[in-house]
């Protein structure tokens, strides 16, 4: 039985470095960079930290990995990975060291330096095997959906073009808000269309999130105490995960218009934490946008839109800033930049700018409640993590 | 009745027309164009391919006891290629497998030792592929083609008796390549023709004709491992042959194919063959061959469908002489800026040879879920451990979706990433090769291939792909 969270954890402290080709930063640099950010933040200092977990994909291993750098000693470390999902996942085990009552503070830090190796694109570790499996490039494990839904929705190939690129605008456009983005560069249309091709025929290099060095961290406590440090802390409504069983991936039924995992993760949590209807009642969504497609298919995965609706509410303007429910308001990881580790505490982080008034010009008028939702591996056999936080209690 | 029982041919789907030689150097070629394998295709590759053609792909194929490859150009010096085709097709196991190679005589000499074999109640498989390399410019590029053949003989069931052979073997150098050399070498052709082809061969077909007493008349059709056309016909008027009887060459539309050719010929001849028929047959190379297969009633009873007609329709012949240069790794690029390949797991992929190499998955006796790749938990009804083999090979399938990989590391690319839809369930993820990216579209036919997954430390991978497929 999954009994959820509900508002028995709260953030009190959060940080968050400037993604990007940080070439200038090594991993212990990024790491205090968000780290300091985190305790000035939250008012605390690291001896007060009593775990920690340690979310990274491929950037170290092991607790060690941090606790050589932050110099803690006697406390627990625990290295997270769990493909795209690190963050969240790290994020969602600090929740239940201190709401079990064993802890009572704890950071959730994610860390990913993924620039120094030179290679074009991510480059996924294949775990040691046969090898016979296809080496599918990240854009195209994710590009396989584009066919499918095109098809399925009756979209003409240029129709889903028109829609695809839209999304990369909206990020892009976004990510220009927002001073710690990769990406701070409006796009118009046409350049996104001109880019060069990543998973032809739908994806270009635009419509791929950015690979991309970053730390982002949060300390969170229990309820009662979070509120006896600090009068605003941010109350975590639920996190949820599902990891997929694979029967996407062998079956001939699953018809790739979807991301099934998502879908029932949020199912389950929406009824965790009450929400009967997530675009009215939530104030912003952080979805994983890997590749603009993913975002299309989220819109429906997560029940802002209907069934072969998502491409429709787009090009209305649902999911832009000003619109009914903004997706991906601080350039998702189009323009934020995907750094492994540190994407679904990022997530998070736009939530806590929001609901502190610290948004700059991304602020959105009164923010209550927001989602993070993370997404690794692949659509048809994956694994997802999804957060949502709000600034009220019950 | 001892004597050939089936037989399959494969030429690969890509062709380059000779034309873009002679612009590259600025000659002028022959017309036509040369059969080029794939760059995951190769010797080993099309000889499944071919065996396939002959044997089908139901289950575990007949009852063979024994397959062999014959080659020129195999994957490995050391490795054996026969016993991997053995575990491809799933008759593993207690069977007897062996590789010959050396000579552009090999596929003779398998054919040779498959009917000793044939005489003692045993059927055989053998199978003949070639690739051969050959240096930029030259007369051999223009000629060379990649092919393979197969062929089972035994002594039931027999298409064509075999009747004689008569063998004459000498040490002769007018084509080499030493097992440290990538590229063989011809000599004069005037002192190859005269001193070792004409002599050789007559010597072995007057020797067989007159050992059975027949005469010239009597032959129906002539088969002669020719690498060129002036070959062939160097022999015919010394050994008494008409021009007529000779069965046309595969060179104008496909290349000589190395050891694969006179297979392949007798392929062709077979196919238009009528019930009664004596064909001659004649190889080369360090001596030569010469042997009588007589055509019995039942020669048209079988066949894949994929004959000669076939493969001159199925093709596609687009590519360009750089393209050829890729494929043939005959031009130096710079390596892509990717993670570098780490070889194949070797314990892992013997544990997983079935799927492997056979594309075997599993079912659940339960819900009878297939299941590709094979599992111990049933992905529909959660039963553990109640799971049974069950074979891929030969299913109709589809296209569920793709998409073209521009970013992957691709000898060709962009790679075209398919997910197969296998009738009655079960679903894989691969590649889809030999197809014009216009061509894609989600719900097509498409049938599985043996290709070569990629090489890293002097290992060779191989498993399933897919191609369109026009049953």
């Amino acid at each position: 039985m999954n009994h959820g969270l509900k508002d028995r954890v709260a953030v009190v402290g959060m940080g968050c470095t400037k993604f990007g080709d940080r070439y200038e930063a090594s991993k212990e640099d990024l790491i205090l960079e968000a780290v300091k950010e985190c305790l000035e933040d939250a008012n605390l200092a690291l001896e007060d930290i009593d775990a920690y977990w340690f979310g990274t994909f491929n950037s170290e291993i092991s607790g060690v990995g941090l606790s050589q750098y932050l110099k803690t000693e006697n406390k627990p470390v625990t290295r997270i990975e769990n493909y795209c999902c690190t963050g969240s996942d790290a994020f969602r085990n600090a929740c239940f060291a201190v709401a079990s009552g064993v802890y009572d503070v704890v950071m959730a830090i994610g860390m990913e330096k993924l620039k120094d190796s030179g290679f074009s694109g991510l480059n996924w570790w294949i775990p040691d095997g046969d090898k016979t499996e296809p080496e599918i490039a990240a854009p195209s494990v994710f590009s396989v959906l584009a066919p499918a839904y095109a098809k399925k929705y009756g979209l003409g190939f240029d129709e889903l073009r028109e829609v695809l690129v839209k999304i990369s605008e909206k990020n892009h456009y976004n990510g220009s808000l927002n001073p710690k983005a990769m990406f701070q560069k409006a796009m118009t249309p046409e350049q996104i269309k001109k880019s060069p091709m990543a998973a032809a025929p739908y994806l270009t290099v635009m419509d791929c999130s950015g690979v991309s060095d970053g730390c982002a961290c949060a300390i969170i406590m229990r309820t009662d105490a979070a509120l006896k440090h600090r009068q605003d802390p941010m109350y975590v409504k639920g996190v949820n995960s599902v990891a997929a069983s694979g029967y996407c991936k062998l079956n001939i039924d699953y018809d790739f218009t979807s991301i099934i995992e998502t879908a029932n993760c949020a199912e389950q949590l929406y009824r965790q934490v009450g929400i009967k209807d997530p675009i009215k009642e939530l104030s912003l969504a952080e979805v994983h946008d890997c590749f603009t497609i993913t975002e299309l298919v989220l819109y429906e995965d997560l029940g802002f839109s209907k069934r072969g609706q998502g491409w429709k509410d787009l090009l209305e303007g649902k999911f832009s800033i000003g619109g009914k429910l903004p997706v991906n308001i601080d350039g998702g990881l189009k323009s934020f930049g995907h750094p492994i580790g540190a994407s679904g505490i990022r997530m998070i982080y736009e939530s806590w700018l929001q609901f502190h008034g610290k948004a700059g010009k991304r602020q959105l008028d009164d923010p209550r409640l927001g989602l993070a939702h993370n997404l690794g591996g692949m659509p048809y056999m994956g694994i997802t993590a999804i957060t949502i936080v709000g600034k009220d209690l019950g | 009745m001892v004597g050939i029982t089936s037989y399959g041919m494969y030429l690969p789907f890509n062709r380059l027309e000779r034309i873009h030689i002679g612009q590259a150097f600025g000659k002028r070629t022959p017309h036509g164009e040369k059969a080029v394998a794939n760059y995951d295709e190769d010797s080993l590759t099309m000889a499944v391919s071919a065996a396939i053609n002959c044997i089908g792909t139901k289950g575990s194929a007949t009852a063979l006891n024994g397959v062999y490859f014959a080659s020129t150009t195999p994957p490995n010096r050391e490795k054996q290629a026969a016993a991997h085709i053995a575990s491809v097709l799933n008759v593993d196991g207690h069977i007897r497998t062996s590789d010959f190679n050396s000579t552009l005589r090999s596929g003779t000499n398998a054919m040779l030792a498959a009917l000793d074999a044939a005489r003692h109640d045993e059927e055989i498989l053998v199978t003949a592929a070639d690739c051969r390399p050959a240096y930029a410019d030259s007369s051999y590029e223009i000629s060379f083609g990649d092919g393979a053949a197969a062929f089972t003989f035994g002594n039931h069931d027999v298409i064509a008796e075999y009747i004689d052979s008569y063998s004459v073997s000498y040490d002769f150098y007018d084509v080499w390549c030493s097992s440290d050399e990538k590229y063989p070498h011809f000599f004069d052709e005037k002192f190859s023709l005269d001193k070792g082809y004409v002599p050789f061969t007559v010597e072995s077909i007057k020797g067989l004709m007159k050992r059975n007493d027949i005469t010239q008349e009597q032959i129906a059709k002539i088969v002669i491992d020719a690498p060129s056309d002036r070959h062939a016909m160097s022999i015919l008027r010394p050994a008494g042959f008409s021009p007529g009887l000779l069965q046309e060459s595969l060179i104008k539309d496909f290349g000589y194919t190395g050891t694969a050719n006179a297979l392949l010929l007798l392929a062709c001849t077979l196919e238009k063959s009528r019930p009664g028929d004596l064909i001659l047959y004649v190889s080369y190379g360090e001596g030569s061959d010469a042997v009588l297969f007589k055509v019995c009633e039942n020669v048209n009873n079988i066949g894949s469908g994929r004959g000669l007609d076939y493969f001159k329709n199925n093709k596609k012949n687009d590519m360009n002489y750089e393209k050829y240069l890729k494929w043939k790794k005959m031009m130096v690029f710079d390596p892509p800026r990717r993670m570098a390949l780490t070889r194949s797991n070797l314990p892992d992929f013997y544990r997983k040879r079935k799927k492997n190499l056979s594309c075997q998955g599993s079912k659940c006796t339960e819900c009878g879920t297939p299941h590709y790749p094979p599992s111990m938990v049933c992905v529909k009804c959660k039963a553990i451990e109640k799971m049974e083999p069950y074979s891929f090979k030969g299913r109709h399938a589809k296209l569920a979706t793709f998409a073209f990989d521009y970013v992957a590391f691709s000898e060709d690319s962009p790679n075209i990433v398919a997910v197969v839809d296998f009738e009655g369930g079960g679903r894989m993820f691969t590649y889809l090769m030999d197809c014009a990216m216009n061509d894609v579209v989600i719900g097509m036919p498409v049938e599985l291939t043996y290709r070569k997954i990629f090489s890293v430390d002097g290992i060779h991978t191989y498993s399933w792909k897919c191609v369109p497929s026009n049953h």
